[in-house]
């Protein structure tokens, strides 16, 4: 079998693209360097009140710079569309094409309900009125559902760990061959985007290093807001002592330099110490500490059911939590084995608990500057006069109304956490050798980077989309939710 | 305006104290020891031997001790080896204590501890390493400030345009984009043997004696591309605030031309607030630098830490862990200091 092409029985199309692209840069450029010569042209009024736009030369261009982007907008979903149905003899494009049709289609019934239903879905609804935000959403979706299908095995068309010594660094589109025996009845016949220097198939490692980073990085700045929150509301609204000894702790940490960090925390002589499961057991008690309060300062008034409430909180988050923290043969088993409902490699709880330390501070002054300033409003002050407790007027007043930030720089922060998860990999600190995070991906590929580039392009080109979808989609609900 | 810089410089002093102790403790954990005596001595040596080889090199003590050993502020160790020669932190090993031996030998008397990985003195190790990451960062900054302003105040002065909206795109794409994924997309474009345009050198190596723009060019543009965007954002948002201000529309109304308002009525107070914001940029672009080093093989400073770091050097690495904090410090020493020198509205009491 001759090697894929890119494009295949689409190759007519790719002239009419690079026509219709080319037009739109120079159109831009046309258009902006216009603009510093000629005004726009006048808006005129008609009799009936109304006004029509007016026509000159900079309308014109704006016309054409339009019909410039929806061709090439049109040409890329046909190069989609016709991707999915020719498959593999549209090339590698129609075979990654084919090959993500469970994302195509679950992403195309996510953004159209949402858009249906935007008016009744509040912020999230908003999201749609914005572009940047809308594609932010869509790219974020995109990576997130690649992933999702990816670990139901629905997506890639390797096992991502399988080596073929015949397939060492080929390029993109190669025939799957075996150095060994036969290859296998029903196997996927090519690698989409190449082997890496070990004859792994890159599209698969690519699809199933999505998983890793969907499965921590949100989980990890879910933690570290918890972390932050709980400490932050508390160092705003009573000051004092405490606040200032936090703030130092918080500006330490912040001054430490994150590579040297990640250096001393993430080596297994320090995993060997047990410094980084101690670590994990002071974090991941504060969601049960943070819900505990937040649920108590609730009802208190109603025992019955806070007793409740708080009974099943503690116990049910309180064995997640021991099963967490102990390890058949690590330095805390606290749970007989028995009763352990999943253990988690070292490397991993290790990498979680570093990445949750070092974003944590920042989510605690974020979360202190916030409340510094709600504290001094006028419903907080009519709840201390109602005489409510300290506890239910953080987070019950002062939480819920800091929500717009928080939820922006939630979304920063969840790039920002797959740049740190990416940079550990990139120095091999961590995860296990082979693990095919996109970060370990680079690392293995930058060693031959002028000669066989695809093994580092592939990862690095999914982690600049899902990162640049998360600022998208930050933009926009910031743009939106100033909008209020 | 004194007395805030000696409380700020107090506790600039007290933060670096600290940062130093948790790399000194979580350097000199039982395993890291290990691993030294392992690596120093024979690989091959048993635990007995491993404890009393740590023992004969002043180890065991007290870990407050040996941090206040290596600060200079604790008289150095003198053992007695078991073959009778004496061995000391501040001499190697004499058959007896030298007389002209100092009684302290730390950071503070200048004595930065030996380098057991270059196999030279540390001071002199991270001299050299710090030159050649100054000169780095140098070109880093005349290229990563000047277009990162000239976007932000472009973007900033019509909120909302077109021209406004396209480069605030383009500034999101450049801070979404990870050294090591800018590193790995601009090699595969511009050096790459394969595909690539083969303008640059993939590798920065030769730039160590004799930058040219050949060899120098892709490791800045990786370093400056990241951080770009993020001072350009902060500038674009600190442009557009001042735009929005009374005085500049009563100078628009008056009939001052669009480009006098923005070059002489805007500008200055538009610049405040990036400023504090560029000399935060610091300890990111330490991050960058050892990405950087790394991905091009460029020996600097980055490089030393990795080296340092991955190899268990603890006297380098905790050298290389005070410069990187004291340059952390002084950075937002002099972006406080600044902000209120630029800022008339903020006076220090």
């Amino acid at each position: 079998m001759e090697p894929l092409s890119w494009t295949g029985a689409l190759a007519p199309l790719i002239t009419p693209l690079w026509i219709a692209a080319g037009a739109l840069v120079a159109l831009a450029i046309l258009r902006f360097v216009v603009s510093l010569l000629i005004v726009p042209a006048q808006s005129v009024a008609l009799p009936d009140g109304t006004l029509t736009a007016g026509s000159g030369p900079l309308e014109l261009i704006d016309r054409a710079v339009r019909w410039a982007l929806g061709s090439v907008l049109a040409l890329l979903a046909l190069f989609l569309i016709g991707g999915v149905i020719l498959d593999l003899s549209a090339g590698i494009i129609g075979g990654m094409a084919r090959r993500l049709l469970p994302v195509w289609i679950a992403l195309v019934a996510t953004l159209a309900l949402s858009y249906t239903f935007r008016r009744r879905l509040g912020l999230y609804g908003k999201l749609f009125d914005s572009t940047i935000g809308t594609v932010g959403f869509a790219l974020v979706m995109f990576w997130v559902f690649a992933a999702f299908f990816g670990a139901m095995d629905l997506i890639a068309t390797f096992d991502p760990l399988a080596q073929s010594g015949a397939m060492k660094n080929e390029p993109p589109g190669t025939p799957f061959d075996k150095m060994i025996g036969d290859v296998d009845e029903g196997a996927y016949p090519v690698y989409l985007l190449g082997g890496d220097n070990l004859g792994r198939d890159v599209f698969s490692r690519m699809v199933s290093g999505a998983w890793v980073v969907v499965q921590i990085a949100p989980l990890a700045t879910a933690f570290a807001f918890m972390v932050g929150i709980t400490l932050g509301l508390p160092a705003a609204y009573f000051g004092g002592k405490f606040d200032t000894i936090l703030t130092f702790l918080a500006n330490l940490i912040l001054a430490f330099p994150v590579i040297l960090l990640f250096y001393l925390l993430v080596t297994p002589e320090i995993i060997e110490t047990g410094i980084p499961t101690y670590m994990s057991a002071v974090i991941f008690l504060f969601p049960i500490l943070f819900l505990t309060i937040l649920l108590n300062a609730r009802y208190h008034t109603r025992p019955a059911l806070r007793t409740g409430l708080l009974v099943a909180v503690i116990l049910g988050l309180g064995w997640i939590y021991l099963s967490l923290i102990s390890e058949p043969f690590g330095v805390l088993p606290v749970l007989p084995e028995a009763l352990d409902l999943f253990d988690i490699p070292g490397g991993i709880l290790t990498v979680f608990v570093s990445v949750v330390f070092v974003n944590a501070p920042t989510v605690f002054r974020i979360v202190r500057g916030l409340a510094l300033d709600i504290k001094t409003r006028d419903y907080v002050a009519a709840a201390q006069t109602r005489g409510e407790g300290p506890w239910y007027i953080m987070l019950w007043e002062i939480l819920p109304n800091a929500r717009g930030p928080l939820i922006v720089d939630f979304c920063l922060r969840v790039g920002y956490t797959t740049i740190l998860l990416g940079t550990l990999g990139f120095f091999g600190l961590g995860l296990p050798p082979e693990s095919p995070d996109w970060g370990s991906t680079i690392n293995d590929g930058r060693r031959l980077l002028a000669i066989y580039p695809h093994p580092a392009l592939a990862p690095a080109i999914a982690l600049l989309t899902l990162v640049l979808g998360l600022n998208l989609l930050a933009d926009g609900l910031r743009e939106e939710s100033l909008r209020d | 305006m004194a007395g805030f810089i000696l409380r700020r410089f107090g506790i600039m002093i007290l933060t670096a104290l600290c940062l130093t102790f948790v790399v000194f403790f979580l350097t000199n954990l039982a395993p890291n020891l290990e691993k030294l005596a392992k690596t120093q001595g024979n690989a091959r040596m048993t635990d007995a031997e491993v404890t009393s080889w740590l023992a004969n090199r002043g180890y065991d003590q007290n870990i407050f001790v040996k941090y206040g050993e290596w600060l200079g502020v604790v008289p150095g160790y003198v053992i007695e080896q078991p073959d009778g020669t004496y061995r000391g932190r501040c001499f190697d090993q004499a058959e007896a204590i030298p007389d002209d031996a100092p009684r302290f030998c730390g950071v503070v008397q200048g004595d930065w501890g030996y380098s057991s990985v270059f196999r030279d003195e540390v001071l002199g190790i991270i001299g050299l390493r710090l030159g050649l990451t100054g000169k780095l960062m140098f070109w880093v900054m005349m290229v990563m400030v000047p277009s990162a302003l000239i976007l932000g105040v472009l973007a900033g002065m019509r909120e909302g345009s077109r021209l406004d909206r396209g480069l605030s795109s383009i500034s999101i794409v450049t801070t979404a984009t990870p050294e090591y994924v800018s590193g790995v997309i601009l090699i595969t474009v511009f050096a790459s043997s394969a595909v690539g345009l083969k303008w640059f050198k993939g590798t920065a190596t030769s730039a160590m004696e004799n930058a040219t723009f050949e060899n120098f060019f892709l490791p800045v543009i990786t370093i400056a591309l990241y951080g770009m965007g993020y001072i350009a954002r902060m500038t674009r948002a600190s442009m557009a605030e001042v735009m929005q201000q009374q005085y500049i529309r009563t100078a628009i109304l008056k009939g001052v031309p669009f480009r006098q308002v923005v070059l002489k009525h805007a500008l200055r107070n538009a610049l405040i607030a990036p400023f504090t914001v560029i000399m935060l940029q610091f300890p990111w672009l330490l991050n960058g630098v050892v990405i950087v080093e790394t991905l091009f093989n460029y020996k600097g400073f980055g490089w030393t830490l990795v080296q340092a770091a991955s190899n268990n050097d603890i006297e380098l690495l905790l050298g290389v862990s005070v410069v990187s904090v004291f340059v952390v410090l002084i950075t937002q020493l002099i972006s406080d200091i600044g902000y209120v020198y630029l800022n008339p509205r903020i006076r220090v009491s």
